[in-house]
């Protein structure tokens, strides 16, 4: 049966296919390593932001503690090996178990307070564990988690660790973008989506349609959250060492929705576009313009966002044809 | 462990409290009309602090004189900030909530650039003051002079906001709070009001912010920490409400206070937002909540 | 043979004004049923019990022997009751289609028959040459036409409609009245609100005539439109006599 939706969604698993072979081919023929990093970071958010976007976009609920659970993902794994010898590619499932954990933890109380009271609800939850991670000295309070490279083993994919060519970071990282992206395509074409847009667009009619949302949310928690966390276990591989303030900080709980946000919400490609756009900047204006601590950097980074949610609200992925939901007249804050 | 101690530490977390009242009272009120979360109102915070720190390091003037310049200063930045920006993310047509969200959000780092572009990151302090270093001794139970003052401010500044929900413009303020899309109908004109509301609240948040410049260090990212507490005193008196904001401050206050004298200072946090859950369990709107 | 729906003594009141006291009737399997009345009667407010939105002060409302007042809408949703809204609730969002499969999931879960049932349902209502169409550019008709498809995709027992023919032209509205009665046809029990009684009257099988949130009177539409208490009802005293 061939319908518009059917021709659509091919048509978005070969653009994504497309994305995939280009964005694995990208990193070759650069060999400056600010470069690769960058690339990396950006592939590795559009991942979570996409993570994200499948419970604040697709679900509609704004959750503000995602760094919860991208920090659990990363505290687990990185425990998992340090005090029990597991590989990381092990250990970052069950990061991501806990992520997904915490996530239904966070979700279930939660998930009745409306719009602001969740948002906020949110970012308290995230503040707290923030607050006892760096008081709880058995993961390493403020001091952090280092991850000492083993000469022993040398580079391996089991263990994650490379020591001179971070290439495989980039192709761990966009793997678990794709996944990302994958289960974002599923979810769209699934009955969850079809009934969260429903919910979104007019809670009053969904409900005399039989839809119940309050199990799909809890299973939109979990991915999200699960999914994340694997983020997490991969952020702290790559990157060697953790500590509460850059795994657990309030601060990456805003900047992980944000390309969703400013790329669209809600839509398969936003998340992408928003991470392509952002993250280059913000690292590009911080590298170049941030180096003195003079808030240059800062000041381009928020009148960009500003800039950008005011002119183009719906995101930018819209300007490159992507297919934008019309404006509905329930929004965000008054869903059920 | 004295009573007396535990008195200090109480009164003290109460003075606080009343500070953290006063910068969500500002920040209640915003939200009661427009249904908007100012994230970035700690920086409005930091930017009054700056202003006091500014002048007084200028001109030598005592910060108390500079209650009303400030304030003043932050009303016109209120309204200034509803004109430029707010009035925009009110009329987008995709995702509202979060634009708006957004909107303050880069709000707040591009205020926090500026502050560090203009002064740097070093913190700085007020050094005299009329107030500093003079303690106040109710029965064995020493008490800050600055502080003192914060509260008592603090606790005039709710009398006015109070007195003024009783004027005309106060009542226009409800009117609108209750049925934005009504108000027009009987002449009410909502531009006005609502630049009006965020002058009032960043006005309020003026005032907190230079009585705590008296005795608080001044840096640009000092305002991110009162913002949190702003938002859980908001969320836990109810959005709307300026009893709650005020009830619920020296609640707050209270609270981190005890926490880290019984329990533990670098979890003082972890006993105001336990409460604050707790109570949104059972009480989802919060304590005085109509929203 | 026993009622499907029984409306058994439902009173409801919102902030002390009655909408509506003691009302009891039924409704028969396969039958169209009208709910008139004048405005501010209570009709909307009846429906509503029905459906689940809201739960009734008093009384009881059971689907085929089974108590549902005061179930939620999803629940009475999944027991049978489909309805219209009297402003369209379209999810403006998706596609006609997209909408209808919203009601179609609310029995199925795989998409692939989901949008199956869907793209029948819209054939069935007239609207398949819409499918791909957003929902906020279809005409007022068609929205209407759609609230009823999408209805009808959760295979209902008992379809409520509310005022789905008001405002429409005499063309648009016969064509409606097709569509209602290919919806009995199909087995599907219809209670309508409608205010245009030329259309109404000679569709329902029986109709209920509400007033200041009571009964007046229940009875085949000739009977019910010659019943001086319905005139004076509608039209004030001075016509009562004729």
């Amino acid at each position: 049966m061939q319908t518009s939706i059917t021709r659509r969604r091919r048509l978005e698993l070969l653009i994504g296919a497309v994305l995939l072979v280009a964005l694995a081919l990208l990193p070759l023929p650069i060999h400056d390593v600010y470069t690769r990093n960058l690339i990396i970071i950006t592939v590795l958010f559009a991942g979570l932001a996409q993570a994200w976007n499948i419970l604040g976009g697709y679900c509609g609920q704004i959750s503000l503690s995602h760094a919860l659970y991208f920090g659990a993902g990363a505290y687990v794994s990185t425990l998992l090996l340090t005090r029990a010898g597991l590989p990381p590619t092990i250990g970052m499932f069950a990061g991501g178990a806990l992520g997904g954990l915490m996530a239904l933890l966070v979700g279930w109380p939660c998930f009745r307070l409306s719009g602001h009271y969740y948002a906020i609800a949110t970012v308290v939850v995230g503040e707290i564990f923030f607050l006892l991670a760096l008081n709880w000295d058995w993961i390493g309070g403020a001091t952090g988690i280092n991850i000492p490279y083993s000469r022993a083993i040398g580079d391996s994919w089991l263990w994650l660790q490379f020591r001179i060519d971070k290439l495989p970071y980039h192709y761990a990282a966009l793997a678990f973008a794709a996944v990302a992206w994958l289960v974002a395509w599923l979810i769209e074409g699934s009955r969850w989506g079809f009934v969260w847009r429903a919910v979104k667009d007019d809670p009053i009619a969904a409900r005399s349609l039989a839809v119940r949302v309050f199990p799909s949310k809890m299973a939109a928690a979990a991915i999200s959250g699960a999914l994340t966390g694997i983020g997490g276990a991969i952020y702290a591989q790559y990157v060697g060492y953790i500590d509460p303030d850059s795994v657990l900080h309030g601060q990456l709980s805003i900047l992980i929705p944000l390309p969703a946000v400013l790329g669209g919400v809600g839509t398969l490609w936003g998340p992408l576009v928003g991470a392509g756009v952002l993250i280059p900047l913000s690292e590009l204006t911080r590298s170049y313009l941030g180096g003195s601590g003079r808030g240059v950097d800062l000041m381009i980074y928020g009148g960009l966002i500003i800039l950008v949610a005011l002119a183009r609200p719906q995101g930018l992925a819209s300007l490159i044809g992507v297919r934008v939901r019309a404006p509905a007249g329930a929004d965000d804050a008054r869903a059920a | 462990m004295t009573t007396t101690i535990v008195l200090q530490v109480a009164v003290g977390g109460l003075l606080m409290g009343l500070i953290y009242a006063l910068v969500a009272a500002g920040l209640s009120l915003i939200f009661g009309l427009m249904d908007v979360v100012n994230f970035a109102h700690g920086e409005l915070l930091m930017l009054a602090m700056y202003a006091t720190f500014i002048i007084w390091f200028v001109t030598g003037l005592d910060p108390l004189l500079l209650l009303l310049p400030v304030a003043l200063a932050l009303f016109a930045l209120g309204v200034a900030i509803y004109h430029l920006l707010m009035a925009r993310a009110l009329s987008v047509r995709f995702n509202r909530g979060m634009v708006q969200i957004f909107v303050t959000f880069g709000l707040a780092i591009l205020l926090r650039g500026a502050a560090q572009f203009t002064f740097g990151s070093d913190f700085q302090s007020i050094g005299t003051s009329w107030l500093a270093n003079r303690t106040f001794d109710l029965g064995g139970v020493f008490i800050p002079v600055p502080q003192l003052a914060a509260g008592i401010v603090s606790l005039l500044a709710f009398g006015a906001l109070f007195a003024i929900g009783r004027t005309e413009f106060g009542r226009a303020l409800e009117a609108t709070r209750e049925d934005r899309d009504a108000v027009a109908l009987i002449g009410i004109d909502r531009d006005r009001i609502f630049a009006f509301g965020w002058g009032l609240g960043a006005a309020a948040v003026g005032i907190a912010g230079v009585m705590l410049a008296i005795f608080y260090y001044v840096s640009p990212n000092v305002g991110a920490n009162f913002a949190l507490i702003a938002y859980v005193t908001v969320a836990l008196g109810g959005f709307g409400s300026l009893l709650g904001a005020l009830v619920a401050g020296i609640l707050i206050g209270l609270v981190e206070a005890l926490t880290a004298l019984l329990i533990e200072p670098s979890l003082k946090q972890v006993g105001m937002f336990a409460i604050y859950l707790a109570v949104l369990m059972f009480r989802p709107r919060g304590l005085f909540g109509t929203m | 043979m026993p009622a499907l729906l029984e409306v058994d003594r439902v009173s409801k009141s919102f902030g002390g004004v009655a909408a509506n006291v003691d009302i009891s009737f039924d409704v028969q399997q396969g039958e169209i049923l009208g709910l008139i009345g004048p405005n501010g009667a209570g009709k909307t407010s009846l429906f509503n019990s029905i459906s689940g939105e809201v739960v009734p002060d008093a009384g009881a409302v059971r689907l085929a022997g089974q108590r549902i007042s005061g179930l939620p809408p999803e629940q009475c949703s999944l027991l049978g009751i489909a309805r219209t809204f009297q402003v369209v609730r379209s999810f403006d969002s998706m596609t006609v289609l997209e909408n209808v499969m919203v009601g179609a999931y609310s029995r199925l879960s795989r998409t692939r028959r989901a949008m199956a049932l869907a793209l029948e349902t819209l054939e069935f209502a007239g609207l398949a040459a819409r499918a791909d169409t957003p929902a906020h550019s279809l005409t007022p008709a068609e929205k209407r036409r759609l609230e009823v498809a999408r209805a009808l995709a959760t295979g209902p027992r008992l379809l409520l409609l509310d005022e789905m023919l008001t405002g429409l032209t005499p063309v648009e509205a016969q064509s409606g009245v097709q569509l209602i009665r290919d919806v009995r046809d199909r087995g599907i029990t219809v209670m309508m609100v409608e205010h245009v009684m030329e259309v109404l009257l000679p569709l329902v099988d029986r109709a209920v005539v509400l007033d200041l949130g009571r009964v007046l009177t229940i009875g085949a539409p000739t009977d019910v439109v010659r019943n001086p208490d319905v005139i004076r009802a509608y039209l004030g005293d001075r016509y009562a006599a004729a």
